[in-house]
């Protein structure tokens, strides 16, 4: 198998780990099973090794100017600690990828990016600078990134670090949070739908990291977790997966990202597209349908409702947390309402289908 | 790995249970072990005539779609029925309540083309 490692591969192989090749890294698909993994975040806690994921430094007198061309989300509020989710469009509306900005200082923020899409983004954001006085750093092989999942997340955490992690808000952070003696920059974020935080660390420091949080939480239940719950994790939830929700032909309009594209923010790439795509009507959209009947949903599996093709499958899996088999469609807007029935063509069988709300599923506490 | 002494085993890890002129058909730990938690299993249709080699069904894990193939000709005489509300059936009891389905043997020279557990084995750790 061919593929770069993380920091903490002999990690995983130690744990049990499934190695797979994904984007190019070889990381553990599942370690005891998917289902297993999924409900232990559900429930009690999951750590998962998200060191592929890129860390690029933008940081400078323009970086802020920069930045809000670059993306689709509006940073002006955005307050020293606090992080913003934001898809990044090409000039023709598109998505480049969707990522997630940290403001360390007027001057000084970080850009954490798909894992898939590292390289892509670099070279795009470099396209960017422009004459903006501004300088892009990318970290991403320096910077190893563990993703503690799960209702008991912040007690296993509170085990491992005197700092107040318990008052970080959601979508904030703290940097040099020392954790089990490493230097950390620990974020209330997560890929799950459950609380939790993402460490950011050296990537010589991931493995103490991983065995002391493994320790911690191993009397509240802990389980080493892979790519195939996190993939079901986030899919319940409906946050999308670029190349799949999102895409270069998949704009975030479409994809149902509204709220994170700032239409009457200055310029920024793809604003005129994506602004009369809203104003023309969407010709598809993302939305989610529950499988009807008896069969599984997957990517790329054609929709069909009224006898012809009106869409696709983008993710489609069994939601372990309903005990029922999900999909996100994207589909012709004019099908797109919650209650159409329409058919998933599974392997040459049409499956029946229905259009619900989103997301699946929403945490209570 | 578990691999019952008594059966007969084809290379695509298909297991086979003969009694008189019926075989029971599943698939063996090692399957069941690589594809993960199963939560869907399509079995064939009563009175189906089977082929060997051909596809009987599929069982699909949360992540991965898996042809089972048929070891043997015949046809289907029984179908697992507890496989549609139980599908991990096939990961807790692979030999046993795990079972796909049963076919009456239309030609039992097959089974002589099948491995028995010790070959099973071999192959095993040779995929290995």
């Amino acid at each position: 198998m061919e593929g770069k490692k993380t920091p903490l591969y002999d990690t995983h192989v130690k744990y049990g780990g499934r190695i797979v090749e994904f984007g190019g890294w070889l990381l553990p698909v599942q370690y005891s099973g998917v289902i297993a993994e999924h409900k232990a975040v559900r429930t009690c806690a999951g750590l998962f090794d998200v060191s592929h994921m890129g860390e690029i430094w933008a940081e400078g007198q323009e970086a802020f100017a920069f930045l809000q061309t670059l993306v689709t989300n509006d940073l002006t509020d955005l307050e020293v600690g606090q992080s913003r989710y934001s898809p990044m469009c090409y000039k023709d509306g598109g998505t480049v990828d969707d990522l997630l900005i940290y403001k360390f200082g007027p001057e000084k923020y970080l850009i954490v990016v798909n894992a898939a899409n590292i390289e892509k983004d670099w070279n795009w954001m470099q396209e960017n600078i422009d004459s903006f006085k501004v300088e892009l750093v990318n970290k991403s092989d320096a910077t190893g990134q563990l993703a503690l999942q799960g209702p008991k997340a912040l007690k296993i955490l509170e085990k491992l670090t005197s700092a107040p992690v318990g008052n970080i808000g959601y979508y904030h952070f703290m940097a040099d949070v020392m954790v089990a003696g490493k230097n950390t920059i620990v974020s209330r974020t997560g890929y799950t739908g459950e609380d939790g935080f993402e460490i950011y660390c050296e990537a010589s420091d991931a493995p103490v990291l991983w065995e002391a949080i493994m320790e911690a939480g191993k009397s509240e239940g802990i389980l080493p977790t892979g790519l195939g719950c996190r993939d079901t994790l986030r899919f319940e939830c409906c946050m999308p997966l670029y190349g799949h929700e999102l895409s270069q032909e998949i704009t975030p309009l479409m994809a149902g990202l509204g709220m994170f594209v700032k239409l009457d923010k200055d310029a920024f790439n793809g604003k005129e597209p994506l602004a009369a795509q809203k104003a023309n009507g969407l010709p598809q959209r993302v939305m989610g349908a529950e499988i009807t009947g008896r069969g599984i949903a997957r990517a790329g599996f054609p929709v069909q409702c009224e006898g012809k093709v009106i869409g696709r499958v983008t993710t489609g899996s069994p939601a372990p947390t309903l005990g029922k088999n999900m999909a996100l469609v994207l589909i012709d807007t004019a099908y797109a309402t919650i209650g159409k029935e329409i058919f998933i063509d599974v392997r040459g069988k049409y499956i029946p289908a229905v259009i619900v709300k989103k997301p699946f599923y929403k945490r209570t506490k | 790995m578990k691999i019952p002494a008594e059966l007969k085993y084809s290379s695509d890890h298909e297991w086979v249970k003969v009694e008189g002129n019926k075989a029971t058909i599943g698939i063996t730990d090692f399957a069941q072990d690589q594809l993960g938690d199963v939560v869907f299993v399509e079995v064939p249709a009563l009175d189906t005539e089977l082929n060997a080699t051909e596809g009987l069904g599929t069982i699909e894990s949360v992540k991965a779609v898996s042809d089972v193939y048929s070891p043997v000709s015949g046809k289907v005489v029984e179908v697992n029925e507890q496989l549609e509300d139980a599908p991990q059936l096939i990961n807790e009891d692979a030999y046993g309540k795990g079972w796909i389905c049963v076919v009456e043997l239309s030609n039992t020279a097959e089974l002589d083309d099948l491995l028995n557990a010790a070959d099973y084995e071999k192959l095993l750790l040779e995929e290995a």
